[in-house]
């Protein structure tokens, strides 16, 4: 039962970044070709400028683990931390550089819901050819047919072309085919970022259930509440490297989320840019800090009893009315609190904003929030249109640590059970 | 289940295995395919019946009306439709499969399968304009009254011929357009190009005889050659010392087509 089937040694995956070639997507031949005719006549000069030009890039070095089967393992780590490139190579979708890997039984990734629909096919002719893509042959979709249907609800459009379909509908079919997939090792990469709350649950259920039949998951995701809730081990990354590997869940996220030192803490409780972070013409944000009524920095921990604001010195070249901007804070588990805009109230109440440098403020009431760390993070956008800072997408954060000035009360002198501590008013009425 | 074991730098030694076990992805790859290009647009078959027939019929104007190519004793467009056959079939397959790779890059980058899959299935979806042409020569045949004989058997082999010219020379070229992106402009260059060094709208008789050994290395002007004899029964031309080296020739680019393919074909995911 408890024998690996997975087995990873010294796993490392480099990648060549030619700097010369920024702002360039693909090499071209023509590039390739001008090189080295200038080569030709500039021997010396070339072989510094090639030097220069390309660098390695170690997106995963040196990383091990064993995996037994009917585990689940959540995969955590930065953007860029190598999750993906792991994925990519225990799914044999790219090549190790070094190291080496041991599979054992059959292998689905699903590093992205839906990977080869094709808009002008039908949802029957996309159920039959997905599925081959993910590895499953005629007569077992032929079998599981009726079953990915009914998951996906949509036995009515079974004949339409799926260019047609909702995106609900279009994710809820695509989940569904990669759901009936039965192999011995599900690779998942972030698939639930889509699709609404309930689609989410689904999708959570059924992965759940594989793994409880006995089949091994891995599962990338930023939602520490999706692998505390599927989970029973974790692997954290970070640049590349593999931290930590335990099944000591609450301890690793906390430590990802807010590093291990507590001391740490104070110098992230506010963000500074560093150069060309995040530059858009709508919203630069310059620093973002937590600090009193009259803009003065607090320091941490900062106790209960008074209002914070949220300060955030931005600069705008181009006005939209649609610029939505605000914070979300999540509690140390990683669950989210609560999001909130500068737009929430009545429009007549909003701030407005002004091109040039300007500082937007928002205010966090005092006891609201009970005692522990928080983690705000800048969120915002073009309302409907397009994400400046996505939320879980390495937008700019920093951290919040209350102690003490809970409540007035003789009786509450400590921190309470449950995320929110507020003082709320209580009467007597006869 | 057997165990899978995958070390850094070591080429696979179950690659063939793969190949063989993702055969029916190779089918439903070409199944889709097929349903998409008759699919989106309703004049999709009626496309590649006109095609053909078109550039046939303007052929036809330009080398016998206007230039006065011989025919030798054959309708002149049975002639030429004979030759455009076997072209149309290797000009689409090549550049059906160069770009397949590119415009399949959101399945390479996301899901594992011997990529050669894909080169492949694109090669199918040209042969099925190939049956629907034959369908049209069949109607022209009957339509000057000519009788097929046993010759007609040939364009078995021959068919085989361009498919394997067209599998080399597309996985070469479908794996360099991943490289180089600007490799996509070169295709239609070389269809173009070779469409006029092919004795497709004129009969290769017309070669000095000097020139004719040279002249039947490309792989398509013995097989358009062949074509035209299998079809019309008459010994039009044929170079078989020319046939031979081109077969040679054929055997050398599929066989340099895949190993090109298989060398660069691990690193497709991270460039593609």
């Amino acid at each position: 039962m408890s024998s690996p089937v997975i087995r990873v040694e010294n796993l490392g995956k480099k990648y060549l970044l030619r700097h010369q070639q920024q702002g360039r997507r693909y090499k071209a031949l023509r590039d390739v070709l001008s090189d080295k005719v200038k080569a030709i006549f500039q021997i010396s000069n070339f072989k510094i400028q090639n030097s220069k030009s390309t660098e390695e890039f170690w997106a995963l070095r040196d990383v091990g683990f064993e995996i037994n089967q009917g585990e689940a393992v959540g995969i955590i780590g930065r953007n860029g931390a190598g999750k993906s490139t792991l994925l990519k190579l225990l799914s044999r979708i790219t090549q190790p550089s070094t190291g080496r890997m041991e599979l054992d039984g059959r292998v689905a990734s699903l590093l992205e819901v839906g990977t080869g629909f094709h808009p002008e096919l039908t949802g029957r002719e996309n159920i039959y050819f997905n599925g081959a893509i993910l590895g499953m042959g005629r007569l077992e979709i032929k079998r599981k047919f009726d079953e990915i249907v009914d998951f996906a609800e949509v036995e009515k459009f079974l004949d339409t072309p799926v260019k047609r379909y909702s995106s609900g509908m279009y994710m809820r079919l695509a989940f569904a085919v990669a759901a009936h997939l039965e192999p011995d090792i599900l690779v998942v990469d972030e698939v639930l970022a889509v699709g609404d709350a309930a689609f989410q649950k689904k999708c959570l259920g059924k992965m759940g259930e594989v793994s409880s039949g006995g089949r091994t998951v891995l599962f990338v995701s930023h939602q520490m509440n999706a692998i505390e809730q599927l989970c029973s081990r974790v692997l954290l990354l970070e640049s590349g490297r593999l931290k930590t590997d335990s099944p000591d869940l609450r301890n690793v996220i906390r430590d990802y989320l807010f590093g291990s030192e507590d001391a740490d803490i104070a110098a992230r409780s506010q963000w500074t840019r560093k150069d060309g972070q995040f530059d858009n013409s709508w919203f630069a944000p310059r620093r973002i800090y937590l600090g009193d009524q009259n803009g003065t920095a607090l320091a941490m921990p900062v106790s209960n009893d008074g209002d914070m604001w949220v300060y955030i010195e931005a600069e705008a070249a181009t006005l939209d009315p649609a610029l939505t901007i605000g914070y979300a804070i999540y509690s140390e588990g990683g669950g989210l609190l609560y999001w909130s805009y500068q737009t929430d109230s009545a429009p007549e109440d909003w701030p407005i904003i002004e091109r040039g440098r300007f500082t937007l403020r928002g205010r966090i009431p005092a006891r609201l929030l009970n005692e522990g760390v928080y983690r705000l993070e800048l969120i915002g956008g073009l309302h409907h249109r397009q994400w400046l800072f996505e939320p879980g997408k390495s937008a700019p954060q920093f951290f919040l640590n209350i102690q003490g000035g809970l409540s007035d009360s003789p009786l509450w002198a400590a921190k309470r059970p449950g995320l929110l501590a507020p003082v709320l008013p209580w009467s007597l009425s006869s | 289940m057997s165990k899978l074991v995958i070390e850094a730098g070591k080429s696979e030694l179950h690659y063939w295995a793969d190949l063989w076990k993702y055969r029916e992805l190779f089918l439903f790859l070409a199944w889709r395919d097929i349903l998409v290009r008759y699919k989106q647009t309703v004049i999709g078959v009626l496309w590649a019946v006109l095609r053909p027939l078109l550039t046939t019929i303007v052929f036809v104007v330009v080398f016998s009306r206007l230039a006065k190519m011989p025919s030798e004793g054959v309708p002149y467009p049975i002639l030429v439709f004979s030759a455009m056959l076997p072209w149309q079939f290797f000009a689409t397959a090549l550049s059906e499969a160069s770009n397949s790779l590119v415009s399949n890059a959101n399945m390479i980058s996301k899901i594992y399968f011997p990529r050669l899959v894909v080169p492949a299935s694109a090669i199918i979806v040209a042969f099925t304009d190939f049956l629907i042409s034959l369908f049209i020569l069949a109607v022209m045949m009957i339509w000057y009254g000519i009788t097929p004989s046993w010759q007609l058997l040939l364009i078995l082999p021959l068919t085989g011929i361009t498919f394997l010219t067209a599998f080399g020379a597309g996985v070469w070229l479908a794996a360099l357009n991943v490289e180089y992106r600007d490799f996509r402009y070169v295709i239609p260059f070389i269809v173009q190009f070779g469409l006029y060094i092919s004795p497709v709208g004129f009969s290769s008789s017309v070669i000095p005889e000097k020139w004719r050994l040279l002249y039947s290395i490309n792989p398509m002007v013995g097989v358009i050659d062949g074509f035209r004899w299998a079809i019309t029964g008459k010994a039009v031309f044929f170079h078989w010392g020319g046939f031979a080296i081109s077969l040679c020739l054929v055997f050398l680019i599929a066989a340099g087509g895949i190993w090109y393919f298989r060398k660069t074909e691990r690193a497709f995911a991270d460039v593609i």
